[in-house]
């Protein structure tokens, strides 16, 4: 039987690591992911967890410890956000070029400067590059979810993984979700049991050589490739998750897509806000639907282009900004995913909630609105749009 | 057991020949010499700085790395990774895991370790790993062509602190990390170099491996490249450092310093210097003052810290 909770994000998340019970934590408190290592910190202090907890000075000292317990054969787990994730990212690259599956969950928030501490996605958006699977996470249970099926996933796809959810929104507001009781976790995870590691006692093996050129560029495609590779183990341990708990987990959540001819692609807590959004436009006879990607790394090429082909317009919702001149991450990723397919849909980027700015329901109609317009004129000629911005 | 230095040697080979570091640098003789202060019963894990050590002795497919594991991640964390490294060992070894007595060692260069890496290092000390880390100090960063670091002696000539019509070298004195480091909750904090039969080298690094906690060893570690000398000099100018005082020997164990090696003839600094294409300027007439400068900076941390053994003697008898 599951085990039914009142929980906020950053708890579940400790509570996820806690059934986890990994041999190392390493952390650096930063606003809103601190009360991960605060909660783990309790298990640790009370002998609830087996974990030898590192509090570094620094966030990179978080990764670094991470990376050094994690090449000596230990299963490593770590959280932050924003700026820490900005200090970390010298070793993220690092943790995927030498194939350790540590898990990290973010707690997203806006990346400075000016200084905020509340959410949007710059932080995690700007390591989207740095090797670690991304997962995103619309609500706690999500968090909750993704953080044990993480573990199995960077052991077997022997990357990295990030977690990702709403810093505040999802972090530190309380919601019912339901727990899987310890031992489901604990066999759900299983033994850690590294091929190759420091303290193999049966061989020593050296970690982290300088590489010439042709190894260089060898070594970076296999890693490349185990990111493709990963797809297909995200989706035996999703599977394999939902044997045990009855929750699905795929690439791409759609909700409301079957007869869409109107679509918006976005990620996290906003998505909650345009499901609602969508079931009312509904009633007004707009067939509005969401694609909600779970899985931002590897990116679902296939599966965001087959869920998008067909619509007459197109919102892909960004809460970070390239600062490029012409679109967000997610924007570029989806519409390059859709080219790539042959999907050809007039579509429409908007930025919104940078620094934690509410997303409305109203903000969400506007966006249909706008895509019914852009449906009729039979193309888009809009430009990069910035959603609920108030003028000083 | 006394010291026998063809005993020594015939210890376990951790770090092999076949390496590329240059002819008559001192780094691949520290680390050799001080892992052979490791029994020969237990395992180690070596944590490397991003440096000349680290991309000489592991380009893959090879390492120069035996009878021990070895990990290098990035330029300023060699310690936050050992770190980690020691807490898996901490975890796995309660779960029995791993059984072997395993020791952690880390090594940087001056430049990973007094300036990029002196957070990190800090912060591993503060915690209080059972960690041993041991800088090889040649006074700048040689592994990118000779940049002056806080470690790079005053009056220096480096190729980011040339010795110019204005500004005659490096103007500032060298940080002193191992005086911080005796004030960082770290155990042994040691001074050596590779004089003699390394007996004094040999002896703290044993001190610092198997003494529990932190502990910090500074080996001066000549460069022929950036310093100027002859390769086949490396005995002759590490003798001369000590010679002059210009890098005493001593280590401090819980607050209690001993200087373990005190010359019969302190020599004058010149002697050192005079033999280095770094302060080949310094020999002009007109900047006699600046050997006198580097002179009187010798004199008074020789003096400070023959007044420290003193009063810490004092403190503790």
């Amino acid at each position: 039987m599951s085990i039914r909770e009142r929980l906020s994000g950053n708890e579940a998340v400790a509570t996820a690591m806690k059934q986890i019970n990994p041999d190392v934590v390493a952390a650096y408190p930063i606003t809103p992911s601190t009360e991960i290592p605060q909660y783990f910190s309790n298990f640790v202090a009370n002998g609830t967890v087996d974990t030898h907890f590192i509090p570094v000075e620094s966030e990179h000292s978080a990764m670094s410890a991470c990376i050094g317990a994690s090449s000596a054969g230990a299963r490593v787990m770590t959280a932050t956000s924003s700026q820490g994730l900005a200090l970390m990212y010298e070793m993220l690259n690092i943790a995927s070029g030498l194939r350790l599956p540590i898990v990290i969950s973010v707690a997203n928030r806006a990346i400075s400067a000016p200084l905020n501490i509340h959410n949007d996605h710059s932080d995690s958006m700007g390591v989207r590059d740095s090797g670690f699977i991304q997962l995103y996470c619309e609500n706690n249970q999500e968090a909750y979810d993704n953080a044990i099926m993480a573990v199995k996933i960077a052991e077997k796809a022997k990357l990295p993984v990030m977690v990702c959810f709403d810093g505040f929104i999802t972090s530190h507001s309380i919601e019912n979700i339901e727990l899987l009781e310890d031992e489901k976790v604990k066999s759900f995870v299983g033994d850690f049991n590294p091929e190759e590691y420091l303290l193999d006692e049966t061989r020593n093996i050296s970690i982290g050589p300088l590489d010439l050129q042709k190894d260089f560029f060898r070594h970076r495609a296999i890693l490349s490739k185990a990111m493709v590779d990963s797809k297909e183990i995200i989706k035996e341990v999703s599977d394999e998750f939902y044997k045990i708990s009855s929750r699905k987990y795929d690439f791409i959540e759609k909700y409301k897509m079957d007869d869409a001819i109107f679509g918006i692609v976005a990620l996290n807590s906003t998505c909650g806000t345009i499901k609602e959004t969508i079931d009312e436009l509904r009633e007004e006879g707009i067939k509005i639907g969401l694609v909600k990607p779970r899985c931002f790394r590897p990116l679902p090429q296939n599966e965001l282009a087959d869920s998008l082909k067909g619509l007459k317009a197109l919102a892909v919702m960004d809460k970070a900004d390239s600062i490029n001149g012409f679109s967000g991450p997610l924007y570029s990723e989806v519409t390059s995913a859709l080219f790539k397919n042959n999907v050809c849909v007039p579509s429409v980027n908007y930025i919104y909630g940078l620094g934690g700015v509410d997303v409305t329901k109203e903000n969400i109609k506007k966006v249909c609105y706008d895509l019914v317009n852009i449906a009729k004129k039979g193309k888009s000629e809009l430009d990069l749009q910035y959603l609920g911005l108030e003028e000083e | 057991m006394a010291y026998n230095l063809k005993e020594v040697l015939n210890k376990k080979v951790r770090l092999s020949s076949g390496h590329r570091m240059c002819a008559g640098c001192g780094a691949p003789t520290v680390v050799r010499n001080v892992l052979r202060a490791l029994d020969d019963e237990h395992n180690a894990v070596i944590s490397c700085a991003t440096g000349c050590l680290e991309v000489s002795t592991c380009i893959y497919p090879y390492t120069a790395w035996k009878n021990c594991s070895f990990i290098h991640t990035a330029f300023e964390n060699a310690s936050a990774t050992l770190s980690g490294a020691i807490e898996a060992y901490n975890a796995l070894k309660e779960k029995g895991k791993v059984k072997k007595e395993t020791k952690f060692i880390g090594f940087g260069g001056d430049g990973g370790t007094l300036d990029i890496g002196l957070q990190s290092l800090s912060g591993a000390m503060e915690r209080g790993h059972d960690i041993a880390y041991f800088c090889y100090d040649n006074g700048a960063y040689m592994n990118t062509g000779t940049q002056r670091s806080s470690s790079t002696p005053h009056f220096a000539d480096t190729t980011t602190s040339p010795a110019g019509k204005e500004v005659p070298g490096k103007m500032q004195r060298r940080k002193d990390l191992t005086e911080i480091m005796s004030k960082n909750n770290t155990v042994y904090v040691a001074q050596t170099a590779l004089v003699g039969n390394l007996k004094d080298l040999h002896d703290k690094s044993e001190k610092a491996i198997y003494t529990e906690g932190p502990t910090y060893v500074s080996v001066l570690s000549p460069c022929p490249r950036g310093w100027g000398y002859d390769p086949s000099d490396l005995s002759v100018i590490s003798k001369l450092a000590v010679d002059t005082c210009f890098w005493p020997l001593y280590e401090i164990e819980n607050g209690v310093y001993t200087v373990t090696y005190k010359p019969a003839n302190k020599l004058p600094v010149e002697e050192f210097l005079k033999m280095q294409k770094r302060f080949k300027h310094l020999f002009k007439p007109e900047n006699r003052w600046m050997i006198d400068e580097i002179q009187k900076e010798v004199d008074e941390k020789w003096n400070f810290l023959l007044e420290q053994e003193k009063n810490t003697h004092k403190d503790n008898a």
